[in-house]
C-alpha cells in the first residue's frame, strides 16, 4: 500500500472523529472547524468544501450533530454544530477505538524499530 | 466581493436538490467561502489570486464530478431531463447499445402491431362503419359449385333477398370478386375486379373522386356489357390520373366497359390486405360467362350480401327478422335438381347479420392468429432485450454509488433520486422508440412481401395512426417501467457513507443486487429457450410441409391455363381443339411430358362428387374427382400400381372407365376385385347415377392441401368429357429452361390461334408460396429466436466479466494457493451453467404452458416435441458456453500478485 493511500484512509476513516472531538468543547460553524483541523494538525489534515460538508451533513443526518443558524450582533450569519447526546456516545466509543488502535500500532511499530 | 451564493448554486444544480434544502446548503458554503476569501484578503494576498484559490478549493473535488460536470441548470422537471440528457451524451457507448437493444425490440412489436391494426383492428373508409352488417347463410353441406371467394348467395337467393325486404335495413348491396383480362390476346395481363349491385356504393356512403358510381339504374336484368368504375390507384396507375377519363373505354375479358367514374383514394375495396382495379354491375355476369352464366345457376354460390343497420337495431335484432324471412327466400329458391335429403337440408338453411364494419375477407382469417402469436413472441423479444438493458443499468449504477452517495447526504430525497433515474430510463425508451418506429416501417413492408406470396400481393395501408402511436407509446412506458424502476429503487438504496470511502466495492456488489441481476440473466434463459424452441417448431414445420411427399414430383412443372373462350369455340368442336393442342405442345423440344387436368393437384381447388357402389352396402360415399387425358400420371410421376393409363380408345361413344388412388381402392372397394369393379355418381335428383368402370390403380396423391391425410380420388378421362370447358389447365413437365419454354408454348399458342390467352405457373413455386405461412412464422420465429439468443449471450458475458472483475482478489488468493488455471476456468463456467440450469428449467416450464398456442399451426410434430427441445436446450448451452469462455479465461490468467497488490 502506498504512502499517499495510505493517508487518505486515515484522513476519511477518522474525519469523523475529529469533527466530534472539536465540538466536544463548544458549538462550532464550519469554517471554523475545518480551520481547527487544519490549525491543530499543522497543516498535516485538511479538507476542501466539497468532502468536508457532505461530511458534516451526514453526522447531521445520523443524529450525532445538530446545525442551528445563530446571528451575532455585527456579524453575519452563521450555522453552528453542536454535539448531540448521541453524539457524545459516539465520540466516547470512538475515542476508545482509535486509542486501541493507536497503542495497538505503537507497540507493533516501536518493536520493529527496537 | 465576488458573489459566492451564485458560484455554489452553480456547483451543486446538477444534484438537483430540493430548493429549501439547496438554499440552506448555498447560504452555509457562500459563509465559508467568504470566510476564506477575507482571511487570504487579510494575508495580503491580492483579490484575483484570493478568488482564484477559493473556487479552487469549491471546484477541488466536483460534487458527483464522474459522472455530472458541472453548470448552471434550473430546477424542476426539466432540469431532471437535461441532466439526464447529458448523461447520456457523456455515456455514448451505453446509450447506444441500450437505444439500439430497445429499439430492435419495440420495432419488431411496432411492425407486427401495424399490421394487426391494418388487418384486424381498423375498420372500413366508409362513414359509420358500426352500422355495417354482412348477411351470411347458416348452412350445413351445401351442394353445389362456389366460383368465387363470395359464397354464400346465389343470384336467385339475392334477387329474393330484395324482394323480401326488410324492417331492419335501410340499405342492401350484394358484390363479389373476379379477376379480369385488361388484354386482347396472349398472355393475359389481369385486373381485381368488383362485381356490384347498383346500390353497393349508396350502401357504403362512398362518393365519387370524379364522375359518378353506380345507382339502381345501371343494374338492370339484361344491361350488357356497360359501366365500370374505377378505383382511384387504378385510375392513377394505369391512366395516369387524367381528368378526361370519363365516357374512354375499358376492355375486361374481351367486353368492352365504359368508364363513368372513380372512386375516393381512401376506398381500397372491402377486403382489408386486398384491393380492387375496377367494378362492375352485376348484371354484367352474363356477357362475361356466356357459355356458363352463374346468375342462372340456382347452385352457383358467387354473391355477399351486406346492408345498413336501421338506427336503434342490434345485429341480434336483425338476425331475427333475417331468420323469419329465410324459409320463404329458402323455399322460392330451391334448387329443382336436389334429391330430398338435400333438399330437406336447404329448406333448413338460415341468414343472419353479423359485423362487417372491419371489412370482410380471407387475408384476415388466414393471418390473425399467426400475427397475434407473432406480437407475443415479439413481446418475448422485447422482454428480454428489457433484461438486458436492466443489467446494464444495475452494473452501471455500481459506478454511480458515489453520486448517489453524495446527493443524499446533500439532502435529495429518495423519491427525488428514484425519478432522476425513471427520467433517464425514459429517454432511453424515447429514443428506442423513435428509432423502433424507423425500422418498424421497413419490416412491415418486408413482412406484407412474405404474406402476399399465397393470397395475391397484399395491399395494407401503414400510415401510422392513433392505435399504432399509441401502441409504441404503450409499449415504451411498459419498457421503461420492467428495466428501469428495480435499477432506480436499487440505487437509490445507496448507503451515503459510501461517499467517502473510495475503494469501495460496488453495491451491486453485495447479494441484494448480484441477486437481481442473476434474476434477470435466469429470465432472459428462460424466455430464450421458449423462443428457440418455437423457432424450430416452426422451422421445422416448414421443412416438414416443404419436403413432405405429396405423391407426386413437384420439380419442373409449368402450368400453363389456355382460355379458348375468345374463340367461339362450338361445344362438339373443344375436345379435338384440346387434342390438338396438347400434341403441339408436346413436340417442343425439351418437353418430357404434357396433360391436360381439371384440377391442379395442391392448388386448393375441389371437386367432389357423391358415389354410390352398386351390390354394396355403400352409398353416398363422398370422393374428390379430377378429370385428365392420357400421360397425367406419367407427368406427374405417379406410378400406375394396376391396370392401364385412359387412351384413345376412352372416347365419348365408349362406356365412362375411371382410374382411382390407392385411399379409393382401400376406402370403397374389396381388395380382390379391383380393376374392372364400377361405381355410380349422382346425378340431379330423378336421374339414374352415371356409371364408371374402373381400369387403373394409380399411388396416393395429396389432393388439395399438403396438410390433408391422402383422401380418394377418382380420376376420369378428359376424352369422355361430352361438355368440356372453355379453358383448359395442361401440365409440362420439361428439362428446359422455364423462360424459353413459355416464349415455345406462347409460339404454339399463337400459331394455333392468337386470341388464345395464356397464363403461366410454376408448379413448385405455386405450392412454395402456399406455404407462405407457414415461411413467415418459420422465418419471423427464427429471426426472434436468434435476436433473444444474443442478446442472451451479451447480457450472460456482462454478468460473468462482471463477477470476475469484482472476484478479483478471491481468484487470485485461489491462485496463490495452489488452484491451477484450469480449475478456474472450470469454476467459473460451472458457475454460469448452474444459473443456465436454472433458467433452462424455468424454460421448459413456460414451453410447457406456452407450447399449446403453436399447437393448430404446427405440422408434422407436437409443441412438446423431445428433439426440438434437445436442440434448444443444447443451443443455449453453446450460447452459455461462449458467453462464459472469454472471461473464464480471463480470470484463469490473473496474476496472484497483481491481484494482491490491487487490494
Amino acid at each position: 500500500m502506498s504512502g499517499r493511500v495510505f493517508e487518505r484512509e486515515l484522513k476519511k476513516g477518522s474525519a469523523e472523529l475529529l469533527i466530534l472531538s472539536l465540538l466536544e468543547a463548544r458549538p462550532r460553524h464550519g469554517y471554523e472547524i475545518s480551520k481547527q483541523i487544519e490549525q491543530r494538525s499543522k497543516g498535516v489534515l485538511k479538507f476542501n468544501v466539497a468532502s468536508f460538508y457532505p461530511l458534516l451533513y451526514r453526522l447531521e443526518a445520523r443524529g450525532f450533530i445538530e446545525g442551528r443558524w445563530v446571528e451575532k450582533a455585527g456579524q453575519r450569519r452563521r450555522r453552528y454544530y453542536r454535539l448531540s447526546p448521541q453524539g457524545k456516545k459516539v465520540l466516547k466509543a470512538q475515542r476508545s477505538i482509535w486509542r486501541d488502535f493507536v497503542n495497538a500500532m505503537n507497540r507493533i511499530t516501536e518493536a520493529e524499530n527496537a | 466581493m465576488p458573489d459566492w451564493r451564485a458560484e455554489v448554486r452553480a456547483a451543486i444544480a446538477h444534484l438537483n436538490l430540493d430548493p429549501a434544502r439547496e438554499q440552506l446548503i448555498v447560504d452555509e458554503l457562500a459563509e465559508h467561502l467568504s470566510d476564506k476569501y477575507d482571511e487570504l484578503i487579510a494575508s495580503a494576498v491580492r483579490e484575483e489570486e484570493a478568488f482564484r484559490l477559493v473556487l479552487q478549493e469549491l471546484h477541488a473535488q466536483k460534487l458527483g464530478r464522474r459522472t455530472m460536470p458541472a453548470g448552471w441548470l434550473p430546477t424542476g422537471l426539466r432540469n431532471e431531463v437535461r441532466v439526464a440528457a447529458r448523461l447520456l451524451r457523456f455515456n455514448p457507448g451505453f446509450a447506444a447499445a441500450a437505444i439500439l437493444s430497445l429499439a430492435l425490440g419495440i420495432g419488431v412489436n411496432t411492425a407486427i402491431f401495424q399490421l394487426v391494426d391494418a388487418l384486424i383492428l381498423r375498420t372500413l373508409p366508409i362513414p359509420s362503419p358500426s352500422t355495417l352488417a354482412s348477411i351470411e347463410t347458416v348452412h350445413v353441406h351445401r351442394m353445389g359449385r362456389s366460383v368465387a371467394p363470395q359464397q354464400d348467395l346465389s343470384m336467385a337467393q339475392w334477387k329474393q333477398l330484395q324482394q323480401q325486404r326488410q324492417e331492419p335495413f335501410s340499405s342492401l348491396a350484394g358484390w363479389s370478386t373476379e379477376r379480369f383480362d385488361l388484354g386482347r390476346g396472349g398472355e393475359a395481363r389481369y385486373a381485381d375486379g368488383l362485381w356490384v349491385s347498383g346500390r353497393f356504393f349508396q350502401t357504403l356512403q362512398i362518393q365519387p373522386a370524379l364522375g359518378r358510381l353506380f345507382s339502381e339504374r345501371d343494374d338492370y336484368a339484361g344491361c350488357g356489357a356497360r359501366g365500370a368504375v374505377l378505383s382511384y390507384a387504378f385510375w392513377r396507375g394505369e391512366f395516369a390520373g387524367r381528368p378526361d377519363i370519363l365516357g374512354q373505354q375499358v376492355s375486361l375479358d374481351r367486353q368492352v366497359f365504359q368508364i363513368i367514374g372513380v372512386t375516393p383514394a381512401a376506398f381500397y375495396g372491402l377486403e382489408p390486405g386486398r384491393k380492387f382495379d375496377l367494378a362492375v354491375p352485376l348484371c354484367s355476369e352474363p356477357v362475361m360467362h356466356p357459355a356458363d352464366v352463374w346468375s342462372n345457376s340456382s347452385t352457383t354460390w358467387w354473391l355477399t350480401a351486406f346492408c345498413r343497420l336501421k338506427p336503434g337495431w342490434t345485429f341480434e335484432r336483425a338476425s331475427a327478422q333475417l331468420a323469419a324471412i329465410s324459409p320463404a327466400i329458402f323455399a322460392a329458391t330451391l334448387p329443382p335438381q336436389y334429391d330430398p335429403d338435400i333438399a330437406k337440408s336447404y329448406l333448413h338453411f338460415r341468414f343472419r347479420a353479423v359485423p362487417a364494419g372491419a371489412g370482410f375477407g380471407g387475408v384476415r382469417a388466414a393471418y390473425e392468429y399467426p400475427l397475434l402469436l407473432l406480437l407475443g413472441i415479439s413481446g418475448l423479444v422485447l422482454l428480454v432485450g428489457c433484461a438486458n438493458v436492466a443489467n446494464l443499468m444495475l452494473a452501471r449504477a455500481a459506478t454511480r454509488e458515489r453520486e448517489m452517495a453524495v446527493r443524499i447526504s446533500l439532502g435529495a430525497s429518495r423519491a427525488r433520486l428514484i425519478r432522476q433515474l425513471l427520467i433517464e430510463s425514459l429517454m432511453l425508451v424515447i429514443g428506442g422508440s423513435f428509432v423502433g418506429l424507423a425500422l418498424a416501417r421497413s419490416l412491415s413492408i418486408a413482412l406484407m412481401a412474405m404474406m402476399g406470396a399465397a393470397h395475391g400481393e397484399i395491399f395494407l395501408s401503414l400510415a401510422p395512426d392513433w392505435r399504432v402511436l399509441t401502441f409504441t407509446a404503450g409499449l415504451a412506458i411498459i419498457t421503461c417501467a420492467i428495466f428501469g424502476i428495480a435499477p432506480a429503487f436499487r440505487a437509490a438504496k445507496t448507503n451515503p457513507g459510501i461517499a467517502t470511502k473510495t475503494a469501495g466495492r460496488g453495491l451491486t456488489a453485495g447479494r441484494e443486487g448480484l441477486l437481481l441481476q442473476r434474476g434477470f440473466i435466469v429470465s432472459q434463459i428462460a424466455l430464450s429457450l421458449l423462443l428457440g424452441c418455437s423457432a424450430l417448431l416452426f422451422v421445422r414445420t416448414f421443412q416438414n410441409l416443404a419436403n413432405l411427399n405429396a405423391g407426386f414430383d413437384q420439380e419442373h412443372i409449368l402450368v400453363a391455363d389456355f382460355d379458348t373462350a375468345p374463340l367461339k369455340l362450338h361445344i362438339q368442336s373443344r375436345l379435338a381443339y384440346r387434342r390438338e393442342l396438347l400434341s403441339q405442345v408436346r413436340t417442343i423440344p425439351g418437353v418430357v411430358a404434357a396433360a391436360d387436368t381439371a384440377i391442379v393437384p395442391l392448388s386448393m381447388n375441389r371437386w367432389n362428387e357423391m358415389l354410390d357402389f352398386p351390390g354394396t352396402r355403400r352409398d353416398r360415399e363422398l370422393s374428390n374427382f379430377s378429370e385428365v387425358s392420357s400421360s397425367y400420371f406419367r407427368t406427374l410421376g405417379i406410378p400406375l400400381i394396376a391396370g392401364r393409363d385412359f387412351d384413345e380408345t376412352d372416347n365419348v361413344q365408349s362406356p365412362p372407365v375411371a382410374i382411382v388412388n390407392q385411399a379409393f381402392a382401400k376406402t370403397f372397394l374389396e381388395r380382390s376385385t379391383r380393376i374392372g369393379e364400377t361405381f355410380g355418381v349422382r346425378q340431379d335428383a330423378g336421374k339414374p347415377d352415371k356409371m364408371y368402370r374402373i381400369i387403373g390403380i394409380v399411388g396416393n396423391t395429396k389432393y388439395r392441401d399438403l396438410r390433408e391425410e391422402y383422401a380418394p380420388i377418382a380420376f376420369i378421362a378428359e376424352t369422355q368429357d361430352v361438355e368440356p370447358d372453355l379453358d383448359c389447365t395442361m401440365l409440362i413437365r420439361s428439362n428446359e429452361d422455364l423462360a424459353a419454354l413459355i416464349s415455345s408454348i406462347k409460339a404454339v399458342a399463337a400459331r394455333v390461334n392468337p386470341e388464345l390467352v395464356l397464363n403461366f405457373s410454376v408448379l413448385r413455386t405455386a405450392i412454395r408460396n402456399r406455404l407462405s405461412r407457414e415461411r413467415l412464422m418459420a422465418e419471423l420465429a427464427g429471426f426472434y429466436g436468434m435476436l433473444a439468443a444474443l442478446l442472451t449471450m451479451v447480457g450472460l458475458y456482462g454478468l460473468v466479466s462482471y463477477g470476475v472483475a469484482r472476484r478479483t482478489s478471491e481468484l487470485g488468493v485461489r491462485i496463490a494457493l495452489g488452484a491451477t488455471r484450469s480449475e478456474i476456468m472450470t469454476m467459473i463456467i460451472r458457475e454460469t451453467f448452474a444459473l443456465l440450469g436454472i433458467g433452462l428449467l424455468a424454460g421448459m416450464i413456460l414451453v410447457a404452458t406456452a407450447g399449446n398456442a403453436l399447437r393448430s399451426l404446427l405440422f408434422g410434430l407436437k409443441p412438446l416435441d423431445p428433439l426440438t427441445l434437445a436442440a434448444a436446450i443444447g443451443a443455449m448451452a453453446l450460447v452459455a458456453l461462449a458467453a462464459s469462455f472469454l472471461p473464464a479465461r480471463r480470470a484463469a490468467t490473473l496474476e496472484p500478485i497483481e491481484t494482491l497488490r490491487a487490494e
